[in-house]
This record gives structure tokens, C-alpha cells and sequence, in this order.
């Protein structure tokens, strides 16, 4: 069975690690026991699970989508999480993490933000159980996203901007993680992605293993059997670690698809960057590059460890494809199925519809990651 | 006289064993002026020197030595291009670089390494890289006879602290308080405890940094530690203009700070 426990010190093949300053060691150590403590309590799973019922919304439902698959030639199923409570499936990770922190008696949550979809989800979280939250997001990306800005601070959280570097999600994740250094005592870094140090890559993944477990019943009493091809879209790689964990043991076939101005896994080069190896856009120093999507979701130049791993070991595949063709697929499933998808999940449509031919005839189920109403000013500049 | 070629650990103990005090100023390579600070503060009575070489995404630090950075990656200045200065640099206190784990993983550890080794550079400090995971490079470095100076944190468990100090060599890198590098108004009172802490469980030298950044604050964590590592204070220097000049006269001031506890 592939997508077990990492190794003790959170290896996934060879990728993942704990490569953060000592200062963290203690916290990331503790953090990694109230998991496995919380996972394996039926308390714990039971309160999780009736606040992704009561209060999230799920079940999220699947869509079949006749006229985009008449338009495609190929059979098009969606996993709404876009209809999630807060827009996405970032909402699944947080209150997880959220009732977590608060059984380890934490009081304040920081978080770093790239569409402000992970920021929102934080800071709604943090209203939810009374807690304090700051979220660090990019200059770049406070301008970008600012209806998330404006829905963070009506949710109560503190937005601060990121100002050094390329001052998009990479540099908002550094701010957070300084932030956490000093903090550590009362704070819960609450990690937006399946990225980052131990345990957070498995654990982010856990917290997100719902989508992949009722896709996969779903698709059984849909279809009676499981889809040819399961794609998503990958920043940090949190939503297709979801999906993808419900399939991986079948014949499914797994694509991600980055942007490609960001694209990790073809473009990248093992490194240690965010506390853990993997694949990461750098130079022949070691300095990170700066990724360039249109997503300020995507606009990262790593990718979640185990996703590194599960492209060396060829049980996944990453696609890339270009802001133009995310562009249309915006419009292509607004359009056909009236559904306004994120920029993000529009990634995936965008590789589907680019290879369509190679996937006539196939079922294609498409984790469709969150809603598109953050990015609608973003987009009415673009289209004119 | 000390030597540059002697190691970090064995010039810090003898001057502790003199009864003195250990001063390690961090000067951020390839910002302009940076050999010559190096000089100034060697002259001024530097005990051994840490160089920092940029890396793009610096979580240990704060403002100051993150504009510093900047300001060097700008210009497109290399690691490589920093280690070459450095070999050629006539200078007799034993250096340290600061660098993050990617820069030396992107070298490759042996070829790393073996640069250090050729720039006469004695050890390594890698914030970002714990005990937990410094074994592959630990044991590289040891074999070119770099030594890997290593942090005790202010929230280093009494489990994990012996076995830290026991690894690092050179010294212990006693980090003063919560948080990143940088200036702070007042010693926060994590400094002394965690130089005590450390100083109960090793022999090796023991010295504070992050948060130190005056010779008032030296010389009270002093008083608990064999010394102390002064970085953005020094930085801040530069970053004014001040330039080698300006950072010798602030170095004097520590080095008297110091020799009159
Ligand atoms: C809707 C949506 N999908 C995907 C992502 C990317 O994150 P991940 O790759 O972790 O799923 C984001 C991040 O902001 C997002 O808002």
C-alpha cells in the first residue's frame, strides 16, 4: 500500500526531512505525538468529523459535468470542494489543525497565506475556537487576492505583509516560520500545505485523506468502479495529496498539474528548502527561484515531499501548463457547467482540455479544489 | 598570537583557559567593504569570525542581516566567488561560515567540504540544519576537519541538550532568546539561562548569540558564558556605511566590554 507513515524522521523515499532551526525541533517533535495521540483517539475523530459535517459542509457532493464532457470527449466528474465552507478544501486541513492546537492547549495560530484561501480558513478557525491569528501573505499577493485580505480581518485575524524576497507565498511561509521561532511556546504554526518540516506533510495529508475516501465511495456508487485518470492541481500539493490518497491503490492513473512558471517536479532539483527536501526551483548555488503563476496559490517554487516521492517512483505524474491555458479553462467550465472554478483547480482543467485527445473516451475526475469569487477582480482585469 | 589554521575550539579554549572572554563578530560576505570589516575586526580583538554567505530564503534571521543578503544576492554574488575572497585573505583568527543547509547540499557536502578545507575556513554553522538531521554532513566535514558548530535553544530539552553540546564542535552556539537574529534593547533573560544550562553539561566553550548587540549586553551574558557572537548589531554597521572603520571602533568597544568583567 503505498501512502503510509513516513519514516521516523518524516522520509518519504528519500524526500521530506526536518530541516528547520533547533529552536522548532521540540515543537515539531510534540506536535508529530499530539497527532498520532488525536488520530488514533475516537473523542478527536469524532469532533472532526461532526465540524466537517456541521460546519464545514461535508460530504463535499461529486458532478457530472455532460456538457463539458461532450465539449472534452471525455467523461468529466468534479469533487466539489469548492462548496466547502470558506471556498475550498484548505477548510479540511485547518480545523484539524485548529482542534489540534487547542488540545495542546495553544492560544494563538500563525499561518501563511498564497491565494488567501489557506489565510481565510485559518482565520475562520481561529474565530470559531476563540483563538488569535496572524497571517502572513505576500505584498504581491495582498494586492492580487484583496477580497481574502478584506475576509481575514472581518474574520478577526491580523493580515501582515511580507515584504522581502519575491514577496509571494515563499516569502510569506519564511515570515511565518520566523514568527513561529519566536512564538513557539503558545503558538500553532498552523501549515497551509502537505509541505514544510515533519510532521506536516503527513499530517496536513491525513487531515485531507476525507476528500479522497468519500471521492472513491462516491465514484463507486456513480460509477461502480473507479475513474480512469484522478487529477489536481499542486502548489504545496495539499488538495491532489487528498485526492489522490483515496486512488492511489487502484489502477486510477495520477496527475498533477503545476503552472509553469513553477513546475517543481519537471524543472526542479532536489534541495532543502521550508524544512524538508524535495524537488525545488533553484540555481546552480542553491538559491531558490522565484516561481511566476497567475495562481498566487501555485506560485511556489517547491512541492510537498511526498509528491516528489511519488514522482520518483512513478505512481504520479505532473503535468505543467501555461497562464493562457489556465485563462480559458476559467471560462471554458464557467461556460459549460456554470461553475466558477479557483485559478488554481483551473490548472488541472486547463492540462485535461490541452490533452483531451490522449483522454477521449476516459472518466476523469477532477478535484475541484475551490471556488473562483476570489478571483474574479483578478480576472475582470485580465479579460478587459 | 592565535592562529587562523589552529581550529575554532582550540583557539576558543585557550583563551578561555587564560581566564578571557570570546568575542565572534558575523559579517555578511560579499557585502562591500567585507574583507577589509574582516580585518578591522580581527585587529580590534576578534577571538575568530563568522562569515555569513547569502541564501535566498534566511527563516533565522531577521531584518537586519536579511537586507544584507539582499543586497548581496543582488549584485549576483556566488558562494564561490565568497570562499575565493576568503582564501586569499591574509588574516590570523580562525573563521566560521554561516550558511543555510541548501547552499552546502547544492555544492554537494564532500565538495563543500573540501572548499572550506582550501579557503582555510575551520567550521560551519547551519542553522537550519538540526542535530537531528546533521549526521551525512557532520560526518563529511570531520574527514576535512571542519568543524560543525551546533545551536542549544532556549526550548532544547534537558534530553536533547547533553547530546548536542557533546556533537557540536568549535563551540556551542547557545541561541539567546525565542526568535531571529537581531538587535533587541534589552538581554532578554533567556540569554543566561540557556548559556547556564549549557555550561552544566559540557567543557566544550559556550557562546550566546541572537539578541546581543551591545557591550553592555556582552558582557552580561558573559558572566554566565565563555562569550558571545555579536551579528546585526555589526551588520547594522554596515548596512549605515559605516563600513570597516565604523565596525573595528564597535568591535574595540566589545573587546573592552569584555575584558573587564
Ligand atoms: C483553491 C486552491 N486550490 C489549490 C491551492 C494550492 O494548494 P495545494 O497545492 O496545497 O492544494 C490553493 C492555495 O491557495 C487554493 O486556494
Amino acid at each position: 500500500m503505498a501512502m503510509n507513515e513516513p519514516t521516523e524522521l518524516g522520509r518519504f523515499g528519500k524526500f521530506g526531512g526536518m530541516f528547520i532551526p533547533e529552536t522548532l525541533i521540540p515543537a515539531c517533535q510534540e506536535l508529530e505525538i499530539a497527532f498520532k495521540q488525536a488520530w488514533s483517539s475516537t473523542d478527536f475523530r469524532k469532533e472532526l468529523d461532526d465540524l466537517l459535517h456541521d460546519y464545514a459542509g461535508r460530504p463535499s457532493p461529486i458532478t457530472r459535468c455532460d456538457r463539458l464532457s461532450e465539449e472534452l470527449g471525455c467523461q468529466v466528474i468534479l469533487k466539489r470542494e469548492d462548496l466547502n465552507h470558506t471556498g475550498s478544501h484548505k477548510i479540511n486541513n485547518v480545523l484539524g489543525q485548529a482542534l489540534l492546537a487547542k488540545r495542546m492547549g495553544k492560544t494563538r495560530l500563525v499561518a501563511e497565506t498564497g491565494a488567501g484561501q489557506h489565510g481565510v480558513a485559518t482565520a475562520t478557525a481561529a474565530a470559531l475556537f476563540g483563538m488569535e491569528c496572524v497571517v502572513y501573505m505576500g505584498e504581491v499577493d495582498i494586492e492580487r487576492q484583496a477580497l481574502n485580505v478584506f475576509r481575514m480581518r472581518l474574520l478577526g485575524a491580523e493580515v501582515r505583509p511580507a515584504v522581502s524576497g519575491s514577496r509571494t507565498l515563499k516569502d510569506a511561509i519564511n515570515e511565518a516560520m520566523r514568527d513561529w521561532v519566536a512564538t513557539v511556546e503558545d503558538s500553532h504554526y498552523c501549515l497551509g500545505s502537505v509541505m514544510g518540516p515533519h510532521p506536516y506533510p503527513w499530517m496536513v495529508r491525513e487531515f485531507h485523506r476525507v476528500i479522497g475516501a468519500e471521492a472513491y465511495s462516491q465514484c463507486m456508487d456513480v460509477l461502480d468502479r473507479v475513474p480512469d485518470v484522478v487529477t489536481a492541481c499542486v502548489g504545496g500539493g495539499s488538495n491532489a495529496i487528498g485526492i489522490f490518497s483515496g486512488f492511489v491503490d487502484t489502477e486510477a492513473e495520477l496527475v498533477g498539474v503545476e503552472p509553469a512558471g513553477g513546475a517543481a517536479i519537471e524543472r526542479g532539483i532536489p534541495g532543502v528548502v521550508h524544512g524538508s527536501l524535495s524537488y525545488i526551483l533553484q540555481d546552480e548555488w542553491g538559491q531558490v527561484l522565484e516561481a511566476e503563476s497567475i495562481s498566487a496559490g501555485l506560485d511556489y517554487p517547491g512541492i510537498g515531499p511526498e509528491h516528489a516521492h511519488l514522482a520518483d517512483i512513478g505512481r504520479a505524474r505532473y503535468e505543467k501548463v501555461t497562464d493562457a491555458e489556465v485563462i480559458e479553462a476559467f471560462q471554458l467550465l464557467s461556460r459549460t457547467e456554470g461553475i466558477i472554478p479557483a485559478l488554481e483547480p483551473a490548472h488541472a482543467l486547463a492540462w485535461m482540455s490541452r490533452d483531451r485527445e490522449s483522454l477521449s473516451g476516459k472518466t476523469v475526475l477532477l478535484n475541484l479544489s475551490g471556488r473562483g469569487d476570489k478571483d474574479a477582480m483578478q480576472m475582470m482585469e485580465v479579460l478587459g | 598570537m592565535m592562529s587562523r589554521h589552529e581550529g575554532i575550539e582550540a583557539a576558543l579554549t585557550k583563551k578561555i583557559q587564560q581566564g578571557g572572554k570570546c568575542l565572534v563578530p558575523y559579517i555578511t560576505g560579499g557585502f562591500s567593504g567585507y574583507l577589509e570589516t574582516i580585518s578591522a575586526a580581527a585587529d580590534a580583538g576578534a577571538d575568530a569570525i563568522e562569515i555569513g554567505i547569502p541564501f535566498s530564503d534566511p527563516v533565522m534571521d531577521g531584518p537586519t542581516i536579511q537586507m544584507a543578503n539582499d543586497v548581496v544576492l543582488s549584485k549576483g554574488i556566488t558562494p564561490e566567488r565568497i570562499l575565493n575572497d576568503i582564501a586569499s585573505l591574509e588574516i590570523d583568527v580562525p573563521l566560521a561560515i554561516m550558511t543555510y543547509y541548501n547552499v552546502v547540499y547544492r555544492y554537494g557536502l564532500e565538495r563543500f567540504a573540501a572548499e572550506l578545507k582550501e579557503s582555510a575556513i575551520s567550521g560551519a554553522i547551519l542553522p537550519d540544519l538540526p542535530l537531528l538531521e546533521a549526521k551525512p554532513w557532520m560526518d563529511t566535514a570531520a574527514k576535512s576537519s571542519i568543524e560543525t558548530i551546533l545551536f542549544a535553544a532556549p526550548t532544547t530539552t534537558d534530553e536533547q541538550l547533553p547530546e548536542i553540546c557533546e556533537n557540536s564542535s568549535g563551540f556551542v552556539y547557545a541561541v539567546g532568546l525565542l526568535g531571529v537574529t537581531g538587535a533587541r534593547e534589552e538581554l532578554a533573560s533567556s540569554a543566561q539561562v540557556i548559556a547556564r544550562r549549557c555550561k552544566e553539561v559540557t567543557d566544550k566553550p559556550v557562546l550566546v548569540g541572537v539578541g546581543i548587540g551591545t557591550p553592555k549586553q556582552a558582557q552580561e551574558v558573559a558572566k554566565v558564558s565563555d562569550g558571545c557572537i555579536v551579528g546585526s548589531a555589526i551588520v547594522q554597521r554596515l548596512l549605515d556605511g559605516g563600513g570597516a572603520e565604523s565596525v573595528g571602533e564597535f568591535v574595540t568597544e566589545l573587546r573592552t566590554a569584555l575584558d573587564t568583567i
